[in-house]
């Protein structure tokens, strides 16, 4: 068996207005299916365990998380060292519908931007209002971050927490780096 | 800069989230039409100083493909509507109607 290891092994930079880290491992199943079916809903809730969340928001229950991407798309975040069985198990769940399930985690790295000046940072970087008021812990966005693609979400008021393609791993802690340099903060919120 | 919402998931970015499709409702004629037809609806396009009605996708969000229609001139988006239709909605061309009376474009007004 290989040992698995993250796109960045773990990289942090903290020498800004907000902390960077490569987040460690995390499980990562991508599901398509109709989610206005009931059977669909039906297998991923029971599967997952997590409700289904509403456009643009994502829900999470203990180290589980359901984060919605498109109309027809949904994320679901679980411990690395259990995605086969939870593969397996939401397989058998949408047997029987028109349905996909595939395991993404090493096909994307995850970030995570904390700090007061946290939001600064990435309304620098995406074409997104990131007031306070409009985003906030709970919602779930997908969308670019300079010139690549990522979704974000909040777990609390000062993180962001970054999904990307672990190709772009790279890229991003640099380009995450050089929109949180010393002395950068615009102060817009 | 063109603020968009994606009818599909609802989100609403700035136009680097999405990319330009050309314009709207062209009606495809393939082999077997005439050649006035296959040229026309292969070169002639519209370039109106005002209302116009074009394709986008929200390739950075949900992927999808959508409609909407804009103003050439001040760049307001007078609305977006989804990619499965041959024609605006007649909401949103009431509500163009209210901004720019007595607006066309090809076959629409």
């Amino acid at each position: 068996m290989s040992n698995a290891v993250s796109a960045m092994h773990g990289a942090t930079w903290s020498d800004g207005i907000a902390d960077i880290a490569e987040a460690p491992l995390q499980g990562m199943i991508t599901l398509r299916a109709d989610m206005k079916d009931k059977a669909v809903k039906k297998a991923i809730a029971a599967a997952t365990k997590v409700e289904m969340p509403g456009p643009g928001q994502a829900n999470g229950v203990g180290d589980r998380g359901l984060c919605w991407m498109s109309p027809d798309e949904f994320l679901l975040l679980c411990p690395y060292d259990t995605v086969a069985a939870d593969l397996a198990r939401i397989q058998t769940a949408l047997a029987k519908t028109h349905a996909l399930a595939v395991n993404v985690s090493d096909a994307r790295a995850l970030f995570r931007v904390s700090g007061p000046a946290a939001r600064d940072v990435m309304a620098k970087l995406a074409p997104v209002d990131l007031s306070p008021a409009v985003f906030q812990p709970g919602m779930f966005r997908r969308t670019r971050l300079a010139q690549v693609a990522a979704a974000f979400w909040m777990p609390n008021a000062d993180t962001f927490q970054i999904v990307c393609f672990r190709s772009h791993a790279q890229y991003m802690f640099d380009l995450l780096k050089t929109a949180a340099r010393k002395g950068s903060k615009v102060g817009a919120f | 800069m063109l603020i968009l919402t994606c009818p599909c998931c609802g989100q609403t970015g700035e136009e680097t989230e999405f990319h330009a499709g050309g314009e709207a409702h062209l009606k495809r004629f393939g082999p077997g039409s005439s050649d006035d037809d296959f040229q026309g609806y292969l070169f002639m396009r519209e370039n109106p100083k005002g209302v116009h009605f074009e394709r986008w996708r929200h390739v950075y969000g949900c992927g999808k493909w959508f409609h909407a229609a804009r103003c050439t001139m001040t760049l307001e988006i007078f609305g977006t509507y989804p990619a499965q239709t041959l024609e605006p909605p007649k909401d949103l061309c009431d509500k163009i109607s209210g901004k720019r009376p007595g607006w066309s474009w090809r076959t629409f007004s």
